[in-house]
């Protein structure tokens, strides 16, 4: 940061600031109108996004005229009404564009986020310590929330606590042996409704074969010329809750301690829907969003349908799609705001639910998790704004003794809302801000390059456009401007495994990792090892060397490894230090329960043909909270 | 009110598709009884439409604003509900230019202007009303009305906020107050709060000052030095 002598009060400190606001949704309308009450007058917005319906419940600077509209740009416009003297820019970007680099950083006092997601903001911390820049961090998920302060050098970075990874789930637990509503979920989004609607050239693991010889084909899925919707859809419907299951049954090591699933057939659930043959609902009104509920009468997103209502749903919304978006089939993905994907994939998964006897699911619920919502109201938004502008305040003066982390939760047993806590030094073992190089376990001889850096580098490590390097030898480099020689060689090189790269990688061997734009650079220490645990080391390879040393083992339930703490970190106030167990654990317990798939790691997770873990929105509100059981 | 009213009381789809992610956190029952909660503001300052803000958003029934003040410059400098406009805030209530600004925040709202003055308000006048807050009034208006809201026949919730300075206050009486408490792995426990009335409150507050010393710039830093059993404190970092 540059060096100008702190400035004298806090009215001149803020009229002098430049600022950055990396989002302008939930927390980024309260904290821009914060801003521009307290008298900030030169502020940067930055945020990709455009304007929601759902969002219009806590992010009042839009209104419901502006949906589709980017929400940086109505922000800006909206805080002009009632500032109209002050100057602020409005980007309609992702903060990950090359246009935000080092330089654009620098030229800000403080930078303030207001994100959704873990990504983007590894990437501004990154950005912030390059540039020397102080950040302000935050969150909220409900009634939960937190602020936090990072300033280079002093205190903790934003990642000096690791993230813990994802939730994943492993192949098999979607496609054989779910034992929870995400499951089905995941296995109904992921597999039936990508096997059905998405792109035909991606590998699915969904079982297409029929054992019984009549049919030629390959791929059961495939519709027949000229097959009746009714029939194809009904035919599918068999295959995927009848067949399929009675297949897996087969296998009697798997069920040898779980409870056998139980095939369900279109007789069965709807004997009356076989016996129809070519008639279809009456979908009358052309102009209206197609939906299978409304077809079927059912106005309640709230409500639990019978296993019945979910087979009918699941056949009409099957034959809407096949009857008014023909065209989109073969390309569709899921979105959380297509509501006869959401019926779909709800319909399916209550039905695979009942199969293997997990309890069925609302709409509104199976949306919540399909899409990994996360629950939001105005109020929490506000305060948390509010606490971001009290710290900025601080960080322009300098004034780091007051810094404070603080938690906005329902203390258990004082009648307390804030928790304010000593920031923490910087994690001398971060290997963001402190250099240190981490170790990676791997199979030299087997894994090629490209899992190592789609595995480790890129979603670890969090790098966008990653360079490796072995001692002088560049053996990889991302981004734009590569010559197509130096392309084509990397393509190469990705395809190799490590031992035989043109430095090879063995056993001992030290990669060095940077990521130009974020000016990070690391170091990996390779170790060679032959075996790794399935289960347990799905990815076949195991960094290590970037937690915090725990010092204390704060959560009794023993799941938090990372909770750490070091000698340096003091509660400001003493009741904070030994917050009541089993009530913050009770509060993360029950967003837990609910959010099942949203737990502190992220959201319900993708699961592609390699097992790859993709990292999903993770909220550190939760994070954070985990850290201070 | 709001979009209660139909025979089966659910929410409509426009209710769902705008609620959504707060129905997430309190659940469809609070939020039909939100829908149907009224709502009056005594005092429009820069504490109060915060809060205007927030339920409006959240879908109550309806709010009414009180404060007859004309609007001035000083106004406009915490006042973001106001448009530096002249011709559109001169020579009007501070209660209708922002009620005019909060209806755009939810059209489903009722929002309107009530005119009048906090201590001179009835009975009667406040039946219409679930939760009244008042702000920037003088503790026998704050008396007054609390003491109305007891003695009414229902229980109107009363909430007293001001700010002053980096100080902030807010005193809460809810009567008697029941709610379900979820236990971990349990039935939904009943819990009841008795809230003291303002009177009472005062009382108590009184008795523990002659150990305290009085800060020159706020009597509001007292509540953060009484052992305090009743109203939640909120600090101030």
């Amino acid at each position: 940061m540059a060096s100008a002598a702190a400035p004298a009060s806090s009215e001149e400190a803020v009229k002098a600031a430049k600022v950055l606001m990396v989002g302008a949704g939930g927390i980024g309308c309260e904290l821009l109108k914060t801003l521009a009450l307290s008298g900030f007058s030169d502020i940067h917005v930055i945020d990709l996004d455009t304007i929601e319906v759902s969002n219009l419940n806590r992010q009042f600077l839009f209104r419901k005229s502006h949906v589709g509209q980017s929400k940086a740009h109505v922000a800006r416009d909206a805080i002009l009404k009632f500032r109209p003297n002050i100057n602020i820019e409005s980007h309609h970007a992702n903060v990950k564009d090359a246009q935000f680099n080092v330089d654009f950083f620098k030229q800000f006092n403080v930078v303030l986020n207001g994100l959704d997601n873990l990504d983007a903001r590894r990437h501004v911390n990154r950005l912030c310590l390059a540039a020397e820049v102080p950040l302000v961090e935050s969150g909220t998920t409900g009634f939960l929330g937190q602020v936090t302060v990072h300033v280079k050098g002093k205190t903790e970075c934003y990642e000096c606590q690791p993230k813990p990874i994802p939730k994943s789930y492993p192949v098999c637990t979607i496609t054989s042996t779910p034992s929870k509503f995400v499951h089905c979920i995941v296995w109904a989004k992921e597999l039936l409704f990508a096997k059905l609607f998405g792109d035909k050239n991606q590998d699915n693991d969904l079982n297409v074969h029929s054992k019984d010889g009549s049919s030629s084909k390959l791929d059961v899925f495939e519709r027949d010329v000229d097959e009746d919707l009714d029939q194809y859809a009904q035919r599918i419907y068999d295959h995927v809750f009848g067949y399929n299951i009675e297949v897996a049954l087969e296998n009697e090591e798997t069920w040898k301690n779980r409870r056998r699933p139980n095939p369900v057939y279109i007789r069965d659930t709807l004997p009356e829907a076989v016996k129809q043959n070519g008639s279809s609902w009456d979908c009358s009104n052309d102009h209206e969003e197609p939906s299978a509920m409304a077809s079927l009468g059912l106005t309640n997103p709230q409500e639990i349908w019978t296993l019945a209502e979910n087979s009918r749903v699941l056949l009409e919304a099957f034959k809407l799609f096949f009857e008014k978006r023909e065209k989109e089939i073969g390309n569709l993905v899921f979105d959380k705001d297509d509501q006869l994907a959401v019926e779909f994939v709800t319909a399916a998964a209550n039905i695979r639910a009942h199969s293997f006897g997990i309890p069925l699911h609302s709409l509104f619920e199976a949306k919540g998790v399909a899409g990994n919502i996360v629950h939001a109201v105005a109020t929490t938004n506000a305060i948390i704004a509010g606490l971001i502008v009290i710290e900025a305040i601080k960080v322009l003066q300098d004034d780091y003794k007051n810094y404070r982390m603080t938690y906005c939760l329902e203390h258990p047993t004082k009648k307390l809302l804030l928790m304010p806590v000593e920031p923490f030094e910087p994690n001398p073992s971060c290997y963001v801000c402190s250099e240190t190089p981490l170790l990676l376990d791997v199979n030299t001889k087997v894994t090629k390059l490209k899992e190592v850096i789609d595995k480790i580098i890129k979603s670890k490590l969090g790098m966008n456009l990653p360079l490796v390097m072995i001692g002088s030898t560049l053996v990889f480099e991302d981004g734009d401007g590569l010559e197509e020689d130096e392309a084509a060689n990397y393509a190469l090189n990705l395809e190799k495994v490590l031992a035989e790269l043109p430095a090879p990688v063995i056993n001992g061997t030290k990669l060095t990792v940077e990521d130009f734009q974020q000016e990070l650079s690391c170091s990996i220490n390779i170790k060679h090892r032959e075996e790794f645990d399935e289960e347990k080391e799905p990815d076949g390879m195991v960094l290590s060397g970037w937690s915090a040393p725990v010092e204390k083992q704060i959560n009794s339930n023993g799941e938090n490894k990372s909770a750490a703490s070091s000698s340096s970190a003091r509660a400001t106030d003493d009741t904070v230090e030994d917050p009541s167990k089993p009530g913050m654990k009770r509060k993360l317990d029950e967003l837990l329960e609910t959010k099942e798939n949203c737990d502190a790691s992220s959201s319900a997770q993708v699961v592609e043909d390699d097992d790859d873990c993709t990292m999903l929105d993770g909220n550190p509100a939760l994070i954070k909270k985990k850290r201070l059981q | 009110g709001g979009g209660g009213g139909a025979e089966e009381e659910e929410l409509t789809a426009q209710e769902t598709a705008l609620y959504d992610r707060q129905i997430r956190v309190w659940g469809v029952d609070a939020q039909k009884r939100l829908s149907k909660a009224h709502v009056l503001v005594c005092g429009v300052n820069g504490t109060t439409i915060e809060f205007c803000k927030n339920i409006v958003l959240a879908g109550v029934g309806s709010l009414s604003l009180m404060d007859d003040h004309i609007v001035t410059e000083d106004d406009l400098n915490s006042n973001f509900l106001i448009p530096h406009d002249e011709s559109v805030y001169g020579g009007k209530s501070r209660a209708e230019v922002c009620c005019e600004s909060l209806k755009d925040f939810n059209p489903m709202v009722r929002v309107a202007v009530a005119k009048g003055d906090p201590s001179l308000i009835d009975g009667t006048f406040i039946d219409r009303f679930d939760i009244i807050v008042l702000s920037r009034a003088s503790l026998k208006t704050k008396l007054f009305i609390n003491d109305n809201c007891r003695k009414r026949s229902k229980h109107i919730a009363f909430y007293s906020v001001d700010c002053k300075d980096s100080c902030g206050e807010i005193f809460v009486d809810l009567q008697n107050h029941s709610y379900l408490q979820k236990k971990p792995g349990g039935e939904p426990e009943q819990q009841e709060l008795k809230y003291p009335s303002l009177q009472v409150w005062k009382f108590n507050l009184n008795f523990f000052c002659r150990f305290v010393e009085i800060k020159s710039f706020s009597s509001c830093a007292l509540l953060f030095c009484t052992p305090s059993l009743f109203a939640p404190r909120i600090r101030f970092v």
